[in-house]
């Protein structure tokens, strides 16, 4: 009996640790499976495009707007000291909802709750422009995502999404991310998709983007049909790739190919 | 909305050669793409980029829609004396904008 | 979860890539017009005025394999004097399959110091690109350099 109880236990351990996030030490920012000239984009403020919505963001911070007439500022004060480390433990349960929200979610509940102003759309300039400028406050910090024990099911549940395969090609995120990171899809490096960067500057697309266009973007890729923008799904697959991603550093706004 | 990001060291010794770099938010809409409709979406570039220092031109570059969003341009000159770079950026559907940055030199 | 052998994965993965960019109908497309080699030499010719070009002199420094063709990092540079008597007028760069020939003219002189621009261009396809400096003495140099330029992996609707 005890011989047959240890062969399970075992075949247990094998079955969870094949699907094992991948451990502390090996985790590495796609900012690794760069090229030098793409690394050397983000390195530097005045060569980083995604600084240019920071610096938008910056602005937008201090303007007075909504039928309140209130600025960021006047509650948040300096967002140096304010918004620092704030970024690195998004997305965060919130009490009223009773649910997680990410940054961008977070931004336009204070917009409507606080400063009674509409909401920004998802992608547009402003919102990206204020979610760059408060990630961009907890550079270097060490993302801590997930630690509320409010979180678990969410967590749980998004990491389930991140398992699944789905779609017309039948992938799940895990069968390129955890499975066949540092292997190659028609030319670009395949990393391990920890969301230390965003919003990041794609250099597909251009312009500075959020972690939900680039989920979306995946998954219409899988030949999957992408969640709607602010999807709780989304959400929660964010939650679960950040709290994946726990201990790396944050780099927003960084550039990706 | 903020535009332009510029790199100019605040002081420098004469006769140094310094490096500039400008990096402008614009989307550098190439005219070659097209809507599902058939319709061509307009080309919307920046096509010329200047820089004075004091009053002077010390460097003017032609761009064409070959060059990427959110154009990043360095280029290097020499301190002589202590002044203001003015650089200005033109472009398609009267796109004009400027921006400025002060050295002082020793 | 059943795992596939790895060769089969392998062209699965590929297929995946390919079937990406066939289903996927974005919202704006980009119909390429072919530039020529007769493009990019008629752009030259605008610029030299049919005078002799020189190898030489000229360097071009770009990633021979780009990250993504949309924004590709290049310098260029003049291993030349920059004296007020004699020094580089301008550099003038194009390319051989965007859709147009022209990428960009730098217009220098003897206080720039040193030759030397950079910039991010856009590249269409595995191409040539080549760089003519003007100098002040009104004689010509050029580089040329190979660029491989491939799609991304997956193409994606417009946000």
């Amino acid at each position: 009996m005890r011989f047959s109880g240890a062969i399970a236990v075992a075949l247990l351990i094998a079955g969870t640790a094949f699907a094992a996030e991948i451990p502390q030490a090996e985790r590495r920012s796609g900012y690794d499976f760069m090229k030098p000239d793409t690394r050397a984009m983000q390195d530097e403020d005045a060569a980083n495009p995604g600084m240019l919505w920071v610096l938008d963001g910056e602005a937008l911070w201090k303007r007075k707007l909504g039928a309140a007439n209130k600025a960021c500022a006047d509650c948040h004060d300096d967002a140096r000291t304010s918004m620092k480390g704030v970024a690195a433990r998004y997305p965060a349960f919130d009490m009223a909802l009773g649910r997680p929200v990410d940054l961008e979610q977070r931004i336009n509940l204070c917009r409507t709750n606080h400063q009674q102003a509409t909401p920004l759309p998802f992608e547009g300039r402003g919102l990206l422009a204020l979610t760059a400028f408060v990630a961009r406050q907890s550079q270097g910090t060490a993302i801590e995502t997930g630690a509320d024990p409010q979180l678990a099911p969410f967590i749980a549940k998004g990491r389930e999404l991140y398992m699944q395969r789905q779609g017309q090609l039948n992938l799940g995120c895990t069968n390129c991310h955890d499975d066949n990171w540092d292997k190659r899809l028609a030319g670009s490096a395949i990393t391990q998709a920890h969301p230390t960067g965003y919003p990041l500057y794609r250099l597909e697309w251009q312009s500075l983007g959020s972690l939900q266009r680039r989920l979306r973007a995946c998954i219409t890729g899988i030949r999957a049909q992408a969640y709607d923008y602010g999807a709780p799904e989304l959400v929660e697959l964010e939650l679960y790739l950040m709290s994946r991603a726990r201990g790396m550093p944050m780099e927003a706004p960084a550039v990706r190919p | 909305m903020a535009s332009a990001l510029i790199n100019v060291p605040a002081k420098a010794k004469r006769g140094d050669i310094i490096e500039i770099k400008t990096l402008m938010s614009h989307i550098m809409e190439t005219g070659y793409r097209h809507m599902a409709s058939g319709e061509v979406v307009p080309r919307d570039i920046i096509t010329s980029f200047t820089c004075r220092f004091n009053g002077a031109e010390i460097f003017r570059a032609d761009l064409f829609p070959a060059i990427a969003a959110n154009p990043f341009i360095t280029f290097f000159t020499t301190a002589t004396e202590s002044g203001k770079f003015e650089f200005e950026w033109i472009g398609d559907q009267g796109f004009s904008e400027t921006a400025s940055a002060s050295i002082s030199v020793e | 979860m059943q795992q596939p052998p790895n060769s089969s994965r392998r062209q699965f993965l590929g297929l995946a890539g390919g079937a990406a960019v066939l289903g996927a109908i974005p919202i704006v497309t980009v119909r390429h017009a072919e530039a020529t080699p007769a493009m990019l030499a008629s752009a030259i010719q605008n610029v030299t005025g049919g005078a002799v070009v020189r190898t030489g002199k000229v360097k071009l420094d770009i990633p021979p394999l780009v990250e993504n063709g949309n924004t590709v990092p290049m310098t260029v540079s003049v291993a030349h004097p920059m004296a007020p008597e004699d020094h580089v007028r301008s550099i003038h760069v194009f390319n051989e399959k965007n859709p147009q020939p022209n990428i960009a003219n730098f217009h220098l002189g003897p206080h720039n110091g040193r030759a030397q621009v950079s910039t991010r261009i856009r590249l269409a396809d595995s191409q040539k690109i080549v760089a003519i400096a003007k100098l002040s003495d009104g004689s010509f140099w050029s580089a040329s350099v190979d660029v491989v330029v491939t799609l991304a992996a997956c193409t994606e609707e417009v946000i």
